[in-house]
């Protein structure tokens, strides 16, 4: 018998009567102010929230950014923001090492956590987000939803695909439970709010 | 490994870890340190007492229909384009990635954080076979330059200090002799592993959980080690436990506001990447497998423990983990929840594992998916006792203090004779070799008269 059949026989005749899974109706948080929650949390995950007025005024931001953390070479897959790199020509993420900064959509942002569901169909490489030396993540204030139980409501994952939460700078504390900034991705991560 | 599998088991592995008495106190605050945070995050959700109870529910309903889950997980992820590949225990798990590797010509490998993989010995395996793996995450590549497996689950280098890790990193990477800054130290890791990461032919990672519902597993990191290591290499290999399903993505919501902030006091790990199918060209190979876990479902005592997480907390705050370091447990997973699953794998090898709590239930009040830890160790302690594996002094102990509290006059004459022996009797003789529990404490001071006496003086007088 393969180890799949048997595996699976093995759980079936181990396992317990299933009870019903639990109602969820009883779970989840709402903020007065969820944008204020969200600049909140952004702040205690060690990233950073720049709210920028409309779209016309991110270019100018995202500039200042890319010389702020000293990025010579900015890949953006955010539309109207200009990048010195094309990230559609890429090769592979391998292309990638060195990008001083990336700048990627993402679809909304979370209150209770600070984190941002980033979709990988938005751009490629998909290592662009981690390998970046610094990260920007533009998402439209309109879109900031309460907790993950909302968040997921809203995800879609049907077939190939990839996504992510990103919330905040790659950090370590496994010295000593010093925490550090930058341990394999982003040095810094900059949500910036647009609208 | 080192430790509780030697024949002394848990409390000779201890007493070596607490010789050292500054240090055990230094391990045992920066547990607690990691404790605190937990505390502090939790109180900030307002729904956390709830969250916990639907975690509880969830791992429950998804207990008794794995391998329905399963098989709905597999259609799924073959649908996305993943290779699903099934291992009834480590030997067949290693063989598979082992496999998957050579036929692919690989030589090195980057391996993000994944316990099952300890478990199954696989780092060994692959390198006796001519395949380098590089573990990523800061805190595993340390121990592993050390040459030690991890004494923590999500803090695998929490027993370092960083002077240590410094003359570490000086002696293999090259760093500064007496460097010690957690930053420069974590920067000189960050070039040394991106090296690895550019130049690495396949990336394996663990799996914290995977969504029957989608087909996608999902990757819980800080560092962006998994992320890294499956976005260069073209080869993406996965390894869970078959514990791990859950049904749905709103099932995934609730243990995921639990994971970080039980962990490390995060409100969500820096990156929570879900993986459905390969990337652009590449390949995604998931390795579901058994090793045990079917045999632990079957037994009522010790199912509930296939709930864990994995987020450690249930370690940081037990007064025995925090006093005697994870190497004196012996086993890949410590702490209580490691004490479970070891005793009931395998109990003659683990067998003073459940002893090494004082089950004072802190573990079952932190624990986010609510396993009654202390209610498992004690029915391990039972199971060891049935099966003739207790030690005879412990038997001999046991059977004397039972034989005592069931026989009234009999245990208040005993406690007369104690209260007189701790006030007549010369410390020699209180603190000889016998007194196991005084050899690092005080005994307390003896009370003038039990509480029978006094309740009799006071409320027998009244009438």
């Amino acid at each position: 018998m393969d180890s799949r059949r048997r595996i699976l026989d093995a759980l079936r005749a181990a396992s317990p009567p299933a009870p019903r899974a639990p109602d969820l109706s009883g779970v989840g948080v709402r903020w007065d102010d969820p944008v204020k929650k969200l600049s909140e949390m952004v702040l205690a995950v060690a990233g950073r929230l720049v709210r920028v007025p409309d779209a016309a005024a991110l270019p100018a931001a995202v500039a200042a950014l890319a010389s702020e953390v000293g990025a010579a070479q900015v890949a953006s897959a955010v539309e109207g923001v200009p990048g010195t790199v094309d990230l559609s020509r890429a090769k592979d993420a391998h292309a990638l090492e060195g990008l001083g900064l990336a700048v990627l959509p993402g679809a909304f942002a979370v209150a209770e956590n600070g984190a941002v569901w980033v979709r990988g169909e938005t751009f490629r490489p998909r290592g662009a987000f981690v390998i970046a030396e610094h990260l920007a993540l533009v998402v439209p204030a309109s879109e900031v939803v309460h907790d993950l139980h909302e968040a997921y409501r809203r995800i879609v994952l049907d077939g190939a695909g990839f996504g992510t939460f990103i919330a905040g700078p790659s950090k370590t504390a496994d010295i000593e439970q010093a925490l550090v900034i930058g341990a394999h991705g982003a040095r810094s991560c900059t949500l910036f709010l647009v609208g | 490994m080192t430790g509780a599998r030697a024949t002394g088991g848990h409390p000779a592995a201890a007493a070596e870890f607490v010789a050292n008495e500054p240090r055990a106190r230094w391990h045992d605050q920066a547990l607690w340190f990691v404790r605190d945070k937990r505390d502090r995050a939790a109180s900030l959700v307002p729904d956390w007492e709830r969250l916990r109870d639907a975690a509880a529910a969830i791992r429950a309903h998804s207990r008794g229909r794995l391998a329905d889950l399963l098989e709905e997980f597999e259609a799924k992820a073959v649908a996305c384009g993943a290779k699903v590949h099934w291992a009834a225990d480590a030997a067949e798990h290693n063989a598979i990635v082992h496999r998957l590797l050579s036929e692919r010509g690989v030589r090195r490998v980057v391996k993000s954080k994944s316990m099952l993989t300890e478990e199954c010995g696989l780092n060994e395996y692959l390198g006796a076979r001519g395949i380098e793996v590089v573990d990523t995450d800061l805190g595993e590549r340390i121990v592993q330059l050390a040459g030690e497996p991890p004494s923590h689950i999500i803090f695998p280098a929490i027993h370092k200090k960083r002077e240590e890790i410094g003359a570490l990193f000086h002696e293999k990477l090259g760093t500064a002799e007496g460097l010690a800054d957690p930053k420069a130290l974590t920067e000189a890791a960050r070039g040394h592993l991106r090296e690895r990461f550019l130049a690495a032919e396949a990336g394996i990672t663990g799996v914290n959980f995977a969504v029957a519902e989608t087909g996608g597993v999902v990757v819980c990191t800080n560092e962006g080690n998994a992320d890294m290591g499956t976005s260069l290499p073209r080869l993406h290999i996965a390894c869970m436990g078959v514990e791990k399903i859950v049904p749905r993505l709103e099932h995934l919501a609730v243990l995921l506001r639990l994971l970080a902030r039980s962990a490390t006091g995060q409100p969500i790990t820096t990156y929570t990447s879900h993986f459905q199918g390969p990337m652009e060209g590449g390949e995604l190979h998931v390795v579901i497998v058994d090793n045990g876990r079917s045999a632990l479902l079957a037994d009522p005592s010790v199912r509930g423990a296939l709930a864990c997480i994995r987020c450690g907390a249930c370690m940081n705050t037990c007064p025995v983990f925090r006093r005697s370091g994870g190497y004196s447990y012996g086993w890949v997973v410590p702490g209580p929840i490691g004490s479970i699953l070891a005793s009931a794998r395998d109990p003659a090898a683990h067998a003073t594992l459940p002893f090494a709590s004082t089950l004072c239930g802190s573990c079952d009040a932190i624990c986010p998916v609510k396993i009654d830890l202390h209610g498992e160790l004690l029915v391990q302690r039972r199971t060891l006792a049935a099966r003739g594996l207790v030690s005879p002094g412990k038997r001999l102990g046991m059977r004397l203090v039972a034989f005592v509290l069931a026989h009234r006059a009999l245990y208040e004459a005993a406690g007369r004779l104690l209260r007189l022996a701790l006030r007549r009797l010369p410390r020699s003789l209180l603190y000889g070799p016998w007194n196991v529990w005084g050899r690092r404490r005080e005994l307390p001071a003896p009370p003038e008269e039990s509480f029978r006496e006094t309740w009799r003086r006071t409320r027998g007088a009244r009438g």
